[in-house]
């Protein structure tokens, strides 16, 4: 392998790992003070993308503004899943919300198919993403600067609201131990909601870079990256945000370096990822980051 | 209470029993079932069948005296649901016959099971050998893919000049790996060289990120790039990522190629490319063929596509085994399609031989200023 065609795969590489850390930390956010799964992450995936290319083709909004109109109401999406699929479940068993989530899951795949169609479509984006940029040799497409650029500033949001807001503060002591923040005076429900709004945010970032990158939509596009982000939270540690990033990068550099240095495995990468997660599962269980 | 359930019992025994005396009524519907991806990634394969199924259905309302009901059951583009869907066609819906489905993937478990059940299945565009293979009740309206693979690499050899060739595939889809395999059996033959298949790399259904299976082609420098995709989308999307990419070598798929969206999303990246195919409104070849144009522009406003012809041709292909026979009988049909001679088709002449496959032509298309293009048309060799 020629170093050009390294770099060229390092930068695809880079570019995959970072929507799998967006998509990831929506995972871990939400069972970091919930405990729960929630399967229906990769559909609200799916319907940021649609909301994007249905606000621009129904009210002709420029991209940009369809974008922020998108993240908007995917973030009440996740809001009003919250509201009606978990919260009248809060005190029932935990295999309760797992179900439902499962629910909500197939709810949203099958309104998607229902209401949008089941035929792809074509998602919009602007020309300098899919522009190339040749740099030694490498191909560098618009995209591959737009992605991590806007995935850092979002990221580095985040942290800042974890760790340097009231908010933030509420949500970590939600996930040390819920019934005692409950008795210190925190607002769970409030901080529940304002969790799923952040978390389904960030999942819309991720669907429009995701449908920029490969601009085709369809009712199922949240199912495999869904279960790749999911399975990268679980090597980084769920519940931990850290973790749902370099879990993301791992499984964006396994899916990328294993087809490259191996093409006659390519056809199954997949196994790989999953043996990844076994063994990280076997030698530390909680995931590289995650608490004991 | 007791009293009530026993009364209930006798009833719903006595109905049984009525409706199964009453079986075989003069007037009773004659269930054709169909099964077609109308969601997931094939959902433009399903649906562009299903215009052709229709207008077939709208023109042979009866047969034999008795109404048609054509029933419908989506597939989901999935195994185990094609497999699901024949078998509530049969169970359920009581089936005589089946038409169906888009996709090899889809079709081989709806074939094992139809087969099994002793229900006739006509496939309207499932190319790979695997559909019809040692199953006596399953026959297709289409050509299959040792032919197909050899017509591409035929094209690539002759008429492009191609000495190398790299071949990108979908390893979860038999259709897929069906048409690669014979594709690289008939360049290598073509070229003489064995080396001449300079890289050969996998991706599976689902997958949206191809570009490392992209960088590896455009380091391999070949002449052509074949991608035998198992959707369209797939398709669209390999060969965007792989201009971007830098490969400049010409594309080359099959017949799951054609769909409007394979244009759509692919935009500029699949302009020149060439895909083998069943069928093209400018070249006809058949009187049936000369009107179903007609009667499908009538309908829908636009030329038919290879699929719509396909769909059209499968739902025919059992109406005529119905009427030639006399008879609603899956047995009866089934014999009567296997004796199916030069039947005029809307895809050519329909002859099926002892597998149930039918020989016809391909035909070879390429995309031009954002529209399919007829170039060629290929003879069975």
């Amino acid at each position: 392998m020629s170093l050009s065609i390294f770099f060229q795969n390092l930068i695809n590489a880079i570019s995959l790992g970072f929507l799998f850390a967006l998509i990831a930390i929506g995972y871990t956010m939400v069972y970091g003070v919930l405990r729960l799964i929630n399967f229906a992450h990769g559909d609200i995936f799916m319907m940021a993308a649609f909301f994007v290319f249905y606000t621009m083709t129904i009210f002709s909004l420029p991209w940009g503004i369809a974008c922020l109109v998108a993240i908007v109401l995917t973030m009440l999406l996740g809001l009003s899943v919250e509201r009606v699929a978990y919260r009248p479940l809060r005190n029932a068993p935990r295999i309760s919300s797992l179900c439902s989530a499962i629910g909500v899951s197939f709810l949203l795949e099958n309104f998607a198919v229902v209401v949008f169609g089941g035929r792809p479509k074509s998602f919009y984006c602007p020309e300098f993403f899919t522009k190339t940029f040749i740099l030694g040799g490498v191909r560098v497409l618009g995209i591959n600067f737009v992605t991590p650029l806007v995935s850092i500033v979002f990221l580095s949001l985040l942290s800042y609201l974890v760790y340097r807001t009231k908010n933030g503060l509420a949500m970590r002591a939600i996930s040390k131990d819920f019934d005692t923040a409950r008795l210190m005076g925190i607002n769970i429900d409030r901080t529940i909601s304002f969790t799923f709004m952040i978390g389904s945010g960030l999942a819309a970032v991720g669907a429009i870079l995701w449908a920029s990158r490969y601009p085709q939509i369809w009712p199922f596009m949240g199912v495999f990256p869904g279960w790749r982000a999911f399975t990268a939270a679980i090597i980084g540690g769920i519940g931990s945000i850290r973790g749902a990033m370099v879990g993301g990068f791992l499984v964006g550099f396994i899916s990328i370096m294993l087809v490259a240095f191996l093409p006659e495995l390519a056809g199954y990468k997949d196994a790989f990822i999953f043996i990844a997660l076994i063994l990280v599962l076997l030698f530390k269980p909680e995931g590289l980051f995650g608490e004991e | 209470m007791k009293k009530l359930e026993w009364g209930l019992v006798i009833f719903l025994t006595g109905l049984l029993m009525f409706s199964l005396v009453g079986g075989a009524n003069e007037t009773e519907e004659i269930v054709i079932g169909v099964f077609e991806p109308m969601t997931g990634p094939y959902a433009a394969g399903g649906q562009m069948t299903m215009e052709g199924i229709n207008l077939a259905y709208e023109q042979n309302p009866t047969v034999l005296g008795r109404p048609i009901k054509m029933v419908l059951v989506d597939n989901k583009s999935e195994k185990v649901e094609a497999a699901n869907a024949v078998a509530r066609l049969i169970e359920y819906e009581k089936a005589v016959a089946i038409v169906g489905s888009y996709g090899s993937a889809c079709a081989i478990p709806g074939s094992e099971v139809a087969n099994e059940a002793g229900i006739p299945m006509v496939g309207c565009s499932p190319t790979n050998p695997l559909v019809t293979l040692g199953k006596p009740y399953v026959f297709r309206a289409c050509f299959i893919d040792p032919f197909q693979g050899a017509v591409m690499a035929n094209f690539a050899v002759n008429n492009l000049g191609a000495k190398t060739a790299v071949v990108i595939q979908d390893i979860a889809s038999d259709y897929a790996v069906g048409l690669s395999n014979y594709f690289r059996e008939s360049f290598i033959k073509l070229t003489g060289d064995p080396k001449s298949i300079v890289g050969l790399i996998s991706y599976q259904t689902g997958d949206q990120d191809f570009t490392a299976q992209v960088t590896y082609a455009a380091g391999k420098n070949p002449d052509v790039v074949f991608v035998p995709a198992g959707s369209y989308g797939d398709a669209a999307l390999i060969l965007k990522q792989g201009r971007e990419m830098g490969i400049t070598a010409t594309f080359l798929g099959g017949d799951t190629w054609e769909a409007p969206e394979f244009i759509e999303v692919g935009g500029e990246a699949v302009e020149g490319s060439y895909f083998s195919t069943h069928f093209d409104a400018t070249a006809v070849t058949t009187k049936a063929a000369e009107k179903f144009c007609k009667d499908f522009e009538a309908k829908y406003q636009r030329a038919p596509s290879a699929f719509a012809a396909l769909g059209f041709d499968a739902f025919n292909l059992v109406i005529d085994a119905i009427k030639r026979v006399g008879s609603a009988e899956p047995q009866a049909i089934r014999d009567a399609l296997a004796e199916t001679k030069d039947y005029e088709g809307v895809t050519g002449m329909i002859t099926l031989d002892y597998n149930g496959d039918a020989t016809k032509d391909a035909i070879i298309k390429t995309v031009e200023n954002g529209q399919f293009k007829y170039v060629a048309t290929v003879r069975p060799f």
